[in-house]
């Protein structure tokens, strides 16, 4: 039998980190975005040992105002992406809202941590969700390019190809041919 | 963060083009530390070393005396310690049946070498910010396929 699971990465995340400070007995705040706030001073060895145990999970405590910054506008634009509403109003218009500052400095700061674009990020976002669409969905390219609100499949296709240098079909051939070999491998 | 640097191996048997890989790196504005092995033999010596910094991405070259990119990669493939970095081959075959037979095999990323100097560091500069990406924000490694 072959069940598909879908992730809410940011509902995941939140849970680990509440659980495993909760295990090491901290007292805390989660103001959301990823933001918490210790109750009490923390020392830095034990910054270090929250550290470790966050890595594995593949969390990292982010230092600097920027990175933080940063970090809010990738949850912002994960947040759009993933969603179900149709967005009707402009990506910069979203962001910008969310964060309640400007675009253009939001722009600035991005680019500047990141040596990407904003908009850019979004392209990789759409083309990552489609591709887990691709795979583990039944969903056809036409839907999944209706699901995304792109605005025709030969639009999705190009900026598949755009993004990948490959097109969604080589994608999927190379992915289940990956998964036969790990399958042969392991049996 | 603790690491403001992006850690990248290139294993090519060819002078040449290491050093052109270096300069194109140098000259670009993103913060690299590049460290370049001349076989595949120097390459696996060094990640299996335990005290070793892993890279964030790995450049292998597919011809190469005593060990090659494909074996490299297999073996890289293999190890639970190695086998999350992200590979990029970066050859001069442009072979549609070796390029999907890389990706089938674990690659992430398939470079085909380019002639000229500015295309290079265009490529490399691509290259390492997407990657960051993966590494970064969270994205799946499992669905990083990309051709340049």
């Amino acid at each position: 039998m072959k069940v598909y699971l879908k992730f809410d990465y940011t509902q995941l995340t939140k849970k680990i980190v509440e659980e495993k400070l909760s295990e090491l007995g901290y007292k805390y705040n989660s103001i959301g975005f990823g933001e918490f706030n210790f109750l009490e001073k923390v020392p830095s060895k034990k910054i270090e040992e929250i550290t470790g145990i966050f890595r594995e999970y593949g969390i990292e405590i982010v230092e600097n105002q920027k990175s933080v910054l940063v970090q809010k506008i990738k949850d912002a634009i994960v947040e759009m992406v993933n969603s179900d509403i149709p967005l009707n109003i402009k990506s910069s218009v979203f962001i910008a809202e969310k964060l309640n500052l400007s675009y253009a400095y939001l722009s600035n700061v991005f680019s500047e941590v990141t040596y990407t674009s904003i908009e850019n990020f979004i392209i990789i976002q759409k083309i990552e969700l489609a591709k887990q669409l691709m795979i583990n969905t039944p969903l056809n390219l036409t839907e999944i390019s209706i699901q995304l609100n792109y605005s025709s499949v030969a639009h999705l296709s190009t900026q598949f190809k755009h993004t990948t240098g490959m097109t969604p079909s080589a994608f999927q051939r190379i992915i289940s041919k990956r998964r036969e070999l790990s399958h042969k491998n392991n049996t | 963060m603790t690491t403001d640097f992006i850690n990248i191996c290139l294993a090519d048997d060819d002078e040449d083009d290491r050093l052109f890989f270096k300069d194109a790196f140098d000259e670009l504005k993103i913060n690299t530390k590049v460290s370049t092995f001349n076989d595949g033999v120097e390459l696996m010596d060094f990640l299996n070393h335990e005290d070793s910094v892993l890279p964030h991405v790995l450049f292998l070259d597919l011809n190469m005396p005593k060990k090659n990119g494909v074996e490299c990669l297999l073996e890289i493939k293999k190890n639970e310690r190695l086998n999350n970095i992200a590979i990029a081959i970066y050859s001069t075959s442009s072979s549609e049946e070796h390029i999907e037979e890389t990706f089938i095999n674990g690659a992430n990323i398939y470079i085909k070498k380019p002639s000229d100097f500015e295309n290079l560091k265009k490529i490399l500069s691509e290259v390492v910010t997407i990657n960051w990406q993966y590494h970064t924000s969270g994205l799946n490694k499992d669905n990083f396929l990309m051709r340049l």
